[in-house]
Parts: structure tokens; sequence; C-alpha cells
């Protein structure tokens, strides 16, 4: 296959940047999209000109780290599936395909497609997470968990991070990640003591953090790799909704 | 071994607490499975994601503690080099990704968590950042480096499609619970899968090893892959290959029992190979995995110079020549959450430290070499890139180093790394400058680094005339083509020194004794 692609480039975080377009020739439908990109920074390298510098790492689907806008799409055309993971046999011989970083007021770019997704990292230290000092754990079959819950906080689990729902969201809204770190764990036994000064710290922690407002749009669930459904964000408003009301109820705390 | 038993169980129950969704039971209780090397259900786990799962429990208490204002996080920072003062390790030079810069981080001691070295053969399942250049960094400084031959090959890899390939993906070894192996009877059968009759299909792993069957541990798994595609059976488009049939599997519990069971996985195999394992068997070979050697260390995870802390894969303890199923999860999680923190605390009881700062003249040498390295890189300005060279080491490493391991091989391969070692630091092309983000530079230095561990690996490897566990020297096997060990003269650990550019590595041998258990003769039959 032959393609065109054409790219954003921006040397620096202070660069205004640009889209630069390079011939890509003898692609094979085996590859994956990171492979190509591979290929297409070999031979610049070799010609003498600055590779294209993307983040990337598992390199399947499981790190979060490769998330790019392939012709608009956060992490390209096919449903389900991280960049790492779209392979050339979804493209055919003659397109032409743009790739830009995510564009969100959170993830300031860093380099050509690498963003800083540093600000997921703080909405997660300011509740994502149960306190368990180590050492301290009760063993671990003295509270049961039902399996439809165990089920339902580990679809949620599923999360990366990669940062793809932002990316589409209208809003920049970091919602979905958000509340599926704060349904998986107010699902479980063990998330229940922290689970309203969670959602409070977390949704604080997203708005400081320059994340948009969810106006439920729904275009970060079409978007995500690992299928994180729309409704953990219903869970996550109806918690934040009684977390407010408890604080309300216990004026100074 | 036995400090590890302990406190494994305490690692369920910690990672419970946090939060990690285990696979329940109706019942509510923890839901268990069997793993490769175990004949009973024991592993307990989270679908096809159990790592992922423990990571990311594991990273949301770390967050917790950043948040608290305990830990201050440094992201994109690569360690280029251990400072040493007076003998003791006091801190490491950084490189920050974004921004170019090199500091000095001072300390009353360090740990390194930095994970194998798999990736010295290019192609292998570990994330494309891992590297050696850490420990590599530390063991030139004096550590100990242990058993750097004994690498995994897991058996349960997709095949290798092309010239283009950059990492291959590991299909979770659960997948063997319930998945059948198989190659056609016949060499060279084309047929498609569907096409070939039950009876001339060869379930080699069933028919070899009737007790264990598929599930018999992951070297035994992987070098029987590689004998029947030798044979000329290997099946897909580059014979290099068997197939993982989940047929019988399908048709005894159901297509939604297996998708419950390993849809994700299922979804991910789609993705690369465009083929729907529902209906075609996947294809699977081999792959490298893990690294069970690596730096030395006692039994506090000291290594050979005070103060430097070793855990999780970066060290060489627990493991041996071969590690089963799901332990490597256990061994980095009892080093970091229940055995560091009592030796670290121990160590530093021991003090007080000297104060030192980065103007300390170690500090400021150490400093000096990474800066000159750097620049050495940048220097070249060859003809081939840096990824052009670590492919062709890749093949030296899979060819010679890698499933099977001969003499001969070995020699060659210690001459061919060589040459090309010397190839890469006159013809390597590094784009860019030191300042900002720059990807190849960082690959430049890994790839410098995995050169000279490369050797020594072959150096091990060569020296090491018996076979055990992920080390298998062809001159070594039983008649019936099992790894033959020789305890009388290599129930040891080889811990290798450090002596200087092109100097022989110094071997130190800790010899092992056995109380309880005695080495044997495996049989998995």
């Amino acid at each position: 296959m032959n393609l065109t692609l054409r790219i954003w480039r921006q040397s620096d975080p202070t660069d205004k940047g640009r889209m630069v377009t390079y011939p890509v020739d003898d692609v094979s439908p085996d590859m994956s999209f990171l492979e190509m990109l591979d290929v297409l920074n070999e031979r610049l390298i070799l010609a003498g000109e600055e590779p294209v510098a993307f983040d990337h790492d598992c390199r399947e689907g499981i790190c979060g780290a490769c998330g790019m806008m392939i012709n608009g799409n956060a992490h390209g055309p096919q449903r389900g599936t991280t960049a790492c993971q779209l392979h050339m046999r979804q493209f055919s011989d003659g397109e032409t395909i743009d790739i830009e970083p995510w564009r969100a007021r959170a993830f300031p770019v860093i380099k050509d497609l690498v963003v800083n997704r540093g600000a997921f990292d703080k909405i997660v230290a300011a509740g994502g997470y149960i306190t368990a000092p180590t050492g301290s754990a009760p063993e671990a079959h003295s509270t049961p968990v039902a399996k439809a819950n165990a089920d339902a906080a580990f679809e949620s689990a599923a999360c990366i991070g990669c940062g793809a729902c932002v990316a589409a969201c209208p809003n920049g809204s970091g919602m979905l990640f958000t509340a599926a770190k704060v349904t998986q764990l107010s699902l479980l036994p063990q998330g229940q003591p922290e689970r309203y000064t969670r959602v409070i710290g977390m949704v604080d922690a997203h708005d400081e953090a320059g994340f948009g407002g969810c106006t439920n749009a729904g275009e970060c669930t079409v978007v995500c790799p690992k299928g994180i459904p729309l409704n953990t964000i219903g869970r996550l408003n109806g918690d934040y909704l009684k977390a407010t009301a408890k604080r309300g109820d216990t004026p100074g705390t | 071994m036995h400090r590890l038993a302990q406190v494994s169980v305490e690692i369920i129950d910690q990672c419970v607490a946090q939060g990690v969704p285990f696979a329940r039971e109706y019942g509510g209780l923890l839901d268990t499975r069997s793993f490769g090397g175990a004949q009973v259900q024991r592993t307990f786990y989270a679908r096809g994601q159990t790592g992922q799962q423990l990571l990311l429990g594991a990273y949301q208490a770390l967050e917790r503690q950043i948040g608290l204002g305990n830990v201050e996080m440094n992201s994109r920072h690569e360690m280029l080099e251990l400072v040493i003062v007076d003998g003791k390790a006091r801190g490491i030079v950084v490189r920050d990704l974004v921004t170019g810069e090199i500091s000095t981080e001072m300390a009353d001691a360090v740990v390194l968590a930095s994970g194998g070295y798999g990736n010295v053969f290019y192609l292998s399942t570990n994330a494309k950042g891992c590297n050696v250049t850490a420990t590599w960094r530390a063991h030139r400084k004096g550590a100990y480096f242990a058993n750097p031959c004994y690498t995994q090959i897991h058996p349960t890899c997709i095949p290798v499609s092309g010239d283009h390939q950059s990492k291959l993906t590991l299909m979770s070894e659960s997948l063997r619970n319930d998945g059948r192996v198989w190659v056609p009877k016949a060499e060279g059968d084309d047929r498609s899968p569907k096409d070939i009759p039950e009876d001339e299909r060869d379930y080699y792993l069933e028919r070899i090893y009737p007790s264990f069957g598929n599930l018999v541990p992951r070297d035994i798994a992987s070098r029987a892959a590689k004998a029947v595609c030798d044979q000329g059976r290997g099946v897909g488009p580059t014979k290099l290959g068997v197939y993982l049939d989940f047929a019988d599997a399908i048709n005894r519990l159901g297509r939604q029992a297996i998708e419950a069971k390993y849809g994700n996985l299922f979804e991910m195999y789609e993705r690369i190979t465009g083929e729907d394992p529902y209906e075609v068997p996947m294809r699977i070979y081999p792959a490298v995995h893990y690294t069970m050697g690596g730096l030395w260390v006692d039994y506090d995870l000291q290594s050979t110079i005070p103060g430097l802390f070793v855990i999780g894969e970066a060290n060489f303890s627990d493991h041996g020549a071969n590690r089963l199923g799901a332990s490597a999860l256990m061994q980095g999680l009892a080093d970091g959450y229940f055995v560091l923190p009592s030796t670290l605390a121990n160590y530093l009881a021991s003090g007080p430290l000297e104060k030192v700062d980065a103007s300390h003249p170690e500090a400021v040498a150490a400093r000096a070499d990474v800066e000159d390295r750097i620049g050495r890189l940048l220097a070249v300005n060859g003809d081939r890139t840096v990824d052009s060279f670590h492919r062709e080491l890749g093949q030296i490493m899979w060819e010679h180093c890698g499933m099977e391991r001969s003499e001969a091989g070995l020699r060659k391969a210690i001459d061919e790394i060589r040459a090309l070692r010397d190839q890469f630091w006159q013809r390597v092309r590094v784009s860019g400058d030191g300042e900002g983000l720059n990807q190849s530079l960082e690959k430049a230095g890994r790839v410098a680094d995995f050169f000279e561990l490369a050797e020594l690996m072959c150096i091990d490897a060569l020296h090491r005339e018996e076979s055990c566990g992920g080390h298998f020297r062809a001159e070594h096997q039983t008649p019936d083509g099992e790894a033959q060990r020789d305890d009388e003269r290599f129930a040891y650990v080889a811990a290798w020194e450090y002596t200087g550019t092109g100097e022989p590595s110094v071997l130190h041998k800790e010899d092992l004794k056995f109380e309880y258990v005695h080495p044997s003769q495996r049989s998995y039959k």
C-alpha cells in the first residue's frame, strides 16, 4: 500500500505547530499503525530529518500511552481499539491519513504527537484509591463480593487512562475516566468508607486540572478502546449528588 | 522461597483491600484457576489482565502517597548512572526526557525496580520502553549480575508476521487451560485447519506429556513448539507457529463461557491477525517474555553495593532457571510491599550516613560520564539507525542464545556481538541533539547497554555446561530430548563481576544448598 500522511509537527510546547505531508510507500496491511510510523521514522532519520515523536510502550493495548487522533477519530477508525492495535488493513491503498495529537486544554502538547497526560494522575491522587496501609489488610475472604458487583467493577477497572475520552469530548472533559474509577471503587465493599469523599475529591481535581464539564455528549464512550459505558457517569453523578448533600448536612466537615 | 510463600498470602489480602477486582465465584469468594506448571487450581486472577489490575492497584496506592505529599514523582525521567560514595550507593544521575536536562539526585539509599532485560532480543513481549540501562549501569559500578543467561521464552504469543514487526504480543497463558495445542501430523500440510480431520492432527503436548498435557511448564511447551516447527510441521504463512484450538472448549462450555473467560484476549488476537479465534484456531509461537537473571541480591534484597537494593524482575532471586506462571507478580509485590520496607529500614538504621550533595567529586564525575556518553552517541552521525542495530542484535541473540544454545553457536554469537558493537559506535545515526525530547537518543543509550549485556549473557550460557529450566544446551539433553542437569558441577548461582571495558568478567559462585527438597530430573509425563 502507498499512503500519504499528514502529521502534526510541533518542536516543543511553545512552537505553533503545523501539518506536514509525508508519502509512505510499501506499507504492509499486517503492520500496526505504529509500525507504519516506525517505517516513516527510519526513513526520516536516514534522510537527516527529525523523526516524528509519539508515545508508545506496551504496544498491546493495555498501557494507554499511544493515543493519537487518526483522521479526526481518537485511536482511529476501528471501534474498541488503541492506536497500537490498529492495523493497516483498516486502510486502503492511496489513502491520505491525518495524524494529530490529543487536543485538550488539560493535555498540553510536549512535542509532535506526545502530550502530557499528568492531569489524570492528579485526579487519581485526589481520591482514586482505597486507603489500605500495607500489612493492615483483613483476610480477603472475610468480605464476600457479589459476583455481579465484582464483574461490573471489573468492567470499569479496564480503563487504561489513555485519554481518548478527553480528546473526543467537545468540552475536553475527563468525566468518563473519573467515573470509571469512581464506579469501580464504589461497587466494592472495600470502597464504601471513602465513597463520598472520593467522588468530591476527584471531581474537584478534575475541574482544577483544566478539564471541561460533561454535557452527556457521549463521544467518550464511542471512542473508548475498553468500552467503558456511559452509565458510569450517571453513577458518578448520583454519588456526587449524595456526597454534596451529605456535606451540606454536616456543616464544617 | 520460604519467605515468599509466607508473605504471598498477604499479597492477595492487600490487593483485595485496595480494590483490585479479582474474579469471584457466585458465593462471593475469590475464584481460582489452574496455570502452567501446576496440576491444581490455585491461582487468583482478574480475567486475562491480572498483572494490569495489580499494577493499577499499586499505582493508586502510590498516587495516594503523592497526594499526601509523601512521595515526589518524576515521570519521564531516566536513570543513566549510579553515584557511589565511599563504597555505598548514594544517588543517581538522571536525564529529564522532556527538557534533556541532566541532574543528580542524592540519597541515603537507592532502590532499583526497573524490570527485566528481555528487549535485548529486540522482539519480546516486554513493553518497548523496557531496558537494562539502570541495572547495567549499576553492574558497571560493581553490582554483580547473576545468571544473565536464564531467560524465559513464553509459549503462547502471536507469531511474527514480517520484518516490520516491532514487538510480540503475549496471549495469556491462561488460554492453555481450555485451548488444545496441535499441528498437522504430516510435514508441509497446507490445508486450512478446519479441513484437517481429527486423526491427522497431532496434539503433541497431550501425546508426549499425558499427565500435564497442555499445561506443561513454559520452557517445555516452547521447546516442543520449536521442535514440531523444525520438523516442518509448523502452521501459518511463516510456518513458525502452532495451533491453539478452542473448538472443543466452545463445544463443551459454550461460546458465552469462553467469551467471559477470554473475551479480551480473543479480541486482541483478532485485531492483530485479522482472524476470528472463535472460528479459526489461534496460531501461537514462543517469544521472549521474562528474564530470571538480574542483579545479585542477598536476603535483604541488597546488591553487592551497600545501599543499592534491587526488587522485582530487576534482581535474580526466587525463580531459579525457570519462572512458573503468576510468580513474577507474586515476587514483585512481595519484594515491594512486604520485604523491602523492613530491610531498607534496617539499612538506614545502621546510619547515620555522611551528608553528601551533588557537588561531591563522585557525583560530579558520574554526571560528567553521562554527558560524555550522550555527546559520543550524538557525534557518530553515521548511516544506520539505532533500530536497525537493535534488530540485528536481537536476531543474533534469538538464533544462538534463545530456546536452544550450543557451544559453537554461542562462540559465534560473541564474535558477532563484538563486531556489531564496534559498528554501532562507528555507524549509528542519532538525530537531533541532547536538548528536549529526543526518542532516538533514548533508544541509542539503551541499545549501547544491551550490546554489553548480550555478550555477558552468551558468556554465562557458554560456561553453564548443563541444561536447566530456560537454559537448554543442545549438548546436554537426555535421550528423549529433555533438559539434562548437572548438579555435581553447576548447582550454583553464577554472579558476574564487571572489571572494566574489554576486560573479562570475573565469575563468583554462590552454592545452592537444598535442605528439604532435592533437585532431580523433572518429569511432566
